[in-house]
């Protein structure tokens, strides 16, 4: 369970001047819970995650993380990033096994979770190839496969979808909701799409932007497994609806 | 191009103090076959070991570099004075300071060779993508390990365009070092055969300086492609 109390981070801007990124935000995400973050940009989503990945540090209040406050990035967190950066020097199966590499707990169970993670993705036979021979919705299965290798209890995933064409963001938005019920685990995931996120999400934490503060967190009700076909379906248009009107609510008046 | 040369030379009658036929340059050069050899090997032998402390210098001054703003700030200014200062200019000097030997050739040939590769390096250091960062950050990697398995491996392609830069400065640096201060070596087979007006030998020895350039760099481009295939393909963001 990820628990945010208070939490407020700024940032020294260029000129010296303070800019809060995020302000006063409490959020409670329940175990093997799958919340997305939606919100104008620049309304410190990314931040927000960040926080939670122990990337940075809080400027007041606290991040815990199963009771422990989170102080430096944890060994049960799994992390995707837009961008699959995938080391170029390395084999799909190395760059996989990075993560534990790293952490010294490189053995043959952690390659066998390897090769197991690429075979769940639709990777198998593809251990050896460079990224370079990977197309992009492949090196990004890649990327969540090297967040799963030490089976973290947490995954936060930045936008990992943002830089893909749209038919294979919906095919990889499926391959996540599979993994997600193999292999349950709290999952926040950063997205500025919102069928996206209603599609994925128990629940959807809008925020609104600078500096950003929790605007309403919208519960989805559509029953699981979830498929594209439920946009049609009067739970996704009103959580769609809602959203749209807590992000452009006051422009749309304005223009009205 | 060689056969234009020849027919030009021939119809024009160009003096060969100006420009010496192929045929002659060739005839001139193999009679002394054995000494240009010696010449050759010589002078291979200060570029070389020019090249390597360029190398073995540039790995670890770039990473300083790139280790904090205050060491950079304090190294910058004196890499800056190291190649403003005229080669040619300093040569004389090193051979008083280390006599009358191979070193001062080689450190000629150093300052002329390590500027390009400590900037091409110091950028491939510094362009690492943020996120592969935040991810050595998030698997919990030292400063060092971030140093040796990310900063590094993903500067390769970077360095390999600075020794490209390196190794052909290597060949001018070592003959600059060669007409200064030598008794071997092609630069000073070109200072003394000239000196005897021996102008074809003289040519053969500048081809054959292009030659070792040529030959070098593309030993220079075999070694990454044998040894980081991957680098070769890289995506290299611009400079």
């Amino acid at each position: 369970m990820i628990v945010l109390d208070g939490v407020t981070k700024r940032f020294v801007a260029r000129g010296g001047d303070e800019v809060a990124a995020l302000e006063d935000v409490s959020l409670e995400v329940g175990a093997n819970e799958f919340v997305c973050l939606v919100g104008p940009s620049g309304c410190g989503k990314s931040t927000l995650l960040r926080l939670v990945a122990g990337l940075l540090a809080p400027s007041r209040g606290t991040v815990t993380i199963d009771g422990s406050v989170v102080a430096e990035p944890r060994a049960d967190t799994g992390i995707v990033f837009q961008a699959p950066t995938l080391l170029p020097w390395a084999t799909v199966l190395d760059n996989v096994l990075f993560p534990v590499d790293m952490m010294g707990r490189l053995d043959a169970a952690a390659r066998a979770r390897a090769r197991d993670l690429l075979e769940l993705v639709g990777l198998a036979g593809f251990e050896g190839k460079y990224p370079r021979e990977l197309s992009g919705g492949m090196q990004q299965r890649a990327g969540i496969c090297r967040a799963l290798v030490h089976d973290p209890t947490t995954l936060l995933m930045d936008e990992p979808f943002g830089a893909l064409d749209a038919l294979t963001r919906e095919e990889l938005t499926i391959e996540v909701m599979r993994i997600w019920t193999e292999r349950p685990k709290t999952i926040l995931f950063v997205t500025h799409s919102i069928p996206e996120a209603v599609l994925l999400a128990d629940r959807v934490v809008v925020l609104s932007a600078r500096p950003g503060r929790i605007a309403e967190i919208v519960k989805v009700e559509l029953p699981r497994p979830r498929d594209f076909d439920m946009e049609a379906r009067h739970e996704f248009q009103s959580a769609t609806h809602r959203i749209r009107e807590l992000i452009f609510g006051g422009r749309r008046a304005r223009t009205a | 191009m060689l056969a234009l040369w020849e027919l030009a030379c021939r119809l024009f009658a160009i003096p060969a103090y100006l420009v010496p036929r192929p045929t002659a340059i060739f005839a001139d050069t193999a009679a002394l076959a054995g000494p240009v050899a010696i010449h050759t090997l010589a002078t291979t032998k200060t570029v070389l070991l020019g090249f390597a402390t360029s190398l073995i210098v540039s790995l670890p001054l770039a990473v300083l570099l790139t280790a904090s703003p205050l060491i950079a700030n304090s190294i910058y200014p004196l890499l800056v004075l190291t190649q403003s200062i005229p080669k040619v200019a300093l040569a004389p000097i090193l051979v008083v300071i280390f006599g009358s030997n191979e070193l001062p050739r080689v450190v000629v040939t150093f300052l002329v060779a390590f500027f390009p590769l400590v900037l091409s390096i110091v950028a491939g250091i510094t362009a690492v993508p943020p996120e592969l960062i935040e991810l050595g950050r998030a698997c919990r990697a030292s400063r060092w390990r971030e140093l040796w398995r990310i900063r590094l491996p993903y500067a390769v392609p970077f360095v390999f365009s600075g020794l490209k830069a390196a190794i052909t400065l290597s060949v001018v640096g070592a003959v600059v070092g060669e007409f200064v201060n030598a008794d071997q070596g092609l630069g000073y087979l070109i200072v003394t055969s000239t000196a005897f007006f021996k102008v074809p030998l003289a040519w053969g020895a500048l081809l054959l300086l292009s030659l070792l350039g040529i030959v070098l760099f593309q030993a220079v481009v075999i070694v990454e492609q044998v040894f980081f295939p991957w680098s070769v393909s890289a995506d290299k963001p611009t400079l």
